[in-house]
């Protein structure tokens, strides 16, 4: 198993109280996997992503385990994850447009990090311009700053560079979503081609759209307000959800399997919860059309058929009636 | 490049300009007459006054039509020639000038740069080092809160009367005539020190607070946030901050660095240091407006000048200027 997250809870403190936008996940990636994380804005995709590889305030670690190549992630320890971070673990933030220093040359910039993780930046770089090559961007990107570069050629210029040191996992937070329609599909092909080619073994890739993941991912979870709902292969997610929040998602998409990356998950009526002062139980409650008293409880995360995880207890009954 | 400061360079020459117009403008149009002012001073005959009065005119140009005395004004002015001083006749305006410039350029290069770089260097150390922060920069506050002139008076009073270890008038020791030798120096410095100190100490805590400020702005941004995800240690990433963070820190110093043309206004009075600043007080006080039509041209070119060295200053250290530059974003 290359990550294993047990209970991992991560709430924001804020002066009007906690904002509880992780609560108690529970899940695994294997090696060679890619995850798909899906579900609205706002429901803790990026806190889960930032809870595995930089927990700083406001965020605060509550409680959970997380364990990478059977080895523990501190990652409540800002300075021990240090060791971890950029080797093990790695990201591409959503803010890759901006996650250069604008006034260092890449390769610059790229020289000092690598000198400052103790890594020989002369003896990477020829490794470095291969995988330049791989994603089309001249060599000549290291003698630029980055605002000389495209929107598209930052992304795949971060993409290098947070997969330098050929981590365990890389997060992928929203890389496509502010690319146009063929760069986006560039983009994601490269991805996979970095997780075929064994620069990162695992995957999850962040986005709002599920049409990439269609595409790419071998596996899907879908979170709702800071609690994972579903996970399953992505032909299981797609064709045959069980969690009430994922059925009514797929539905809202327009037909499976065509393209529909212009569609975001919207159409689902009501609004998700506040997470200041989430209702108890399950949090999409308010919505869910088949919800009852049972639901007033968490629901766990639970494995009803092989790889296939959700937290529903009308699907619990089902399952206990089949 | 070159129609970027091309374009520069006639903003530049516009402003100066117009700068100069309103300076030629100011004393002509100013309540009182600087040849009266003068002459009622000598306290002569009534005949007597009617001479002088009309040689004084002549001499100082101020008989022929006003558009003649403008065009006069610009030739005298690129021929270096800004008038005589009234309050220091018949000394030329640009020789009293150029007395006290030195003083300034002694008194605040010094103390401008050496807080800057002292600062701004505190500034980003205190930032998120929460002792410091929590001790020494509400000192800062304190400093750069504190009205000048009440420091300025306290240093003064402390060390000059009260302590008696430095004197607080006049550049050098009165008994002492300009030359070379250690006595003069030493005497020099030890005038010097105090107004020194008072500049430096104020303008210390603003480019503390300043940078503090900055930096802990900076931390948050995305590139910060990138590379400490990337596990970059401290050092760097602040080292990173503090680049970015300078730059509106250099902007603030070419400002400064170009006021030194218009000395320490109150350091100086405080100090009686003989500065531009005591000067334009004194020309104020003698309504010697070529004296202080001088001084303000010489501010004027000095704040100009200032500005230009801010614009190629950028182009070197900030690339995002320099790109602009082929863009019609600039
Ligand atoms: N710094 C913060 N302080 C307080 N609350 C925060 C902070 N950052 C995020 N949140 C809250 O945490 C919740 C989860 O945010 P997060 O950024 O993880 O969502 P996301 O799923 O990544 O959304 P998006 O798809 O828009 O990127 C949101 O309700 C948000 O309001
Ligand atoms: S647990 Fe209850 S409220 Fe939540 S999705 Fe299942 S049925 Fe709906
Ligand atoms: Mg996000």
């Amino acid at each position: 198993m290359s990550l294993q997250v047990e209970n991992l809870t991560v709430y924001y403190q804020t002066l009007r109280g906690d904002v509880q936008a992780l609560e108690s996940a529970t899940f695994t990636v294997a090696d060679g996997e890619i995850m798909g994380l899906a579900g609205e804005s706002g429901c803790g995709k990026t806190t889960l992503a930032h809870s595995l590889i930089r927990l700083t305030p406001p965020m605060r670690f509550v409680e959970g385990r997380v364990e990478l190549d059977d080895e523990e992630l501190p990652v409540w320890d800002m300075e021990r994850m240090n060791d971890f971070r950029f080797k093990k673990i790695s990201i591409i933030p959503q803010y890759a447009m901006n996650a250069m220093n604008p006034t260092r040359k890449i390769g610059k910039m790229t020289s000092e990090l690598l000198e400052s993780r103790k890594v020989d930046f002369k003896a990477t770089l020829p490794e470095l311009k291969r995988r330049l090559n791989l994603v089309e961007l001249s060599h000549d990107v290291l003698n630029m700053y980055p605002i000389e570069l495209s929107g598209g050629m930052k992304q795949r210029m971060v993409m290098v560079l947070s997969t330098l040191m050929n981590p365990s996992l890389l997060i992928a937070d929203e890389v496509t979503s502010a690319l146009d329609v063929s760069s986006q599909k560039a983009v994601v092909e490269m991805l996979v081609g970095f997780r075929d080619r064994g620069f990162v073994k695992s995957l999850i890739v962040i986005t709002h759209d599920i049409s990439i993941l269609y595409q790419i991912a071998d596996s899907i979870m879908i979170m709702y307000a800071g609690q994972l709902a579903e996970k399953a292969s992505t032909e299981v997610i797609i064709h045959a959800p069980r969690h009430p929040y994922t059925k009514l998602l797929i539905a809202s998409l327009p037909k499976v399997g065509v393209k529909y990356s212009e569609k975001r998950l919207t159409g689902i009526p009501g609004s998700p919860p506040l997470l200041l002062d989430p209702p108890i139980g399950c949090r999409f409650r308010e919505r869910c059309p088949v919800a009852f008293e049972k639901c007033l409880d968490v629901p766990p995360f639970i494995e009803i058929e092989k790889d296939h995880f959700v937290a529903c207890w009308k699907e619990f009954e089902k399952n206990a009636q089949a | 490049m070159r129609r970027y400061f091309g374009r520069k360079l006639l903003i530049y020459i516009l402003t100066f300009f117009l700068a100069v117009t309103i300076d030629w403008l100011i004393p002509r149009f100013m309540p009182g007459n600087p040849v009266q002012t003068m002459l009622s001073r000598a306290a002569l005959r009534a005949e007597a006054v009617e001479v002088m009065y009309g040689y004084y005119t002549r001499a100082f140009g101020l008989d022929v039509p006003i558009w003649q005395q403008y065009l006069n004004f610009w030739n005298a002015l690129f021929h270096g020639d800004l008038g005589t001083s009234v309050y220091m006749f018949p000394q030329p305006v640009t020789k009293v000038i150029m007395r006290a410039v030195p003083y300034d350029i002694f008194l605040l290069l010094p103390a401008i740069l050496l807080s800057w770089y002292a600062g701004n260097h505190f500034g980003a150390f205190a930032a998120r080092t929460k002792w410091l922060d929590n001790t020494i920069l509400p000192v800062g506050y304190i400093l750069t809160a504190t009205p000048y002139m009440w420091l300025g008076i306290l240093l003064a009073w402390v060390f000059g009367i009260v302590l008696g270890v430095f004197p607080i008038a006049g550049a050098y020791s009165f008994a002492l005539r300009p030359h070379l030798s250690w006595t003069f120096i030493r005497s020099v410095l030890h005038h010097w020190f105090l107004p020194f100190a008072s500049l430096f100490l104020v303008m210390f805590g603003g480019w503390a607070i300043g940078m503090r400020n900055m930096i802990i702005y900076e931390l948050e941004a995305d590139y910060s946030h990138y590379l400490e995800a990337l596990g970059a240690p401290r050092r760097l990433v602040r080292k990173y901050a503090f680049r970015n963070a300078i730059l509106p820190q250099i902007t603030g110093l070419a400002l400064q660095l170009g006021v030194i043309a218009a000395g320490a206004l109150v350091t100086e009075v405080v100090f009686s240091y003989p500065g531009i600043g005591y000067l334009i007080l004194a020309a104020i006080q003698n309504q010697d407006y070529f004296l202080i039509q001088g001084c303000f041209l010489f501010i004027i070119i000095g704040v100009l000048l200032a500005n230009f060295a801010i614009d190629i200053a950028y182009v070197i250290v900030d690339p995002r200027t320099r790109l602009g530059m082929t863009g019609e974003a600039a």
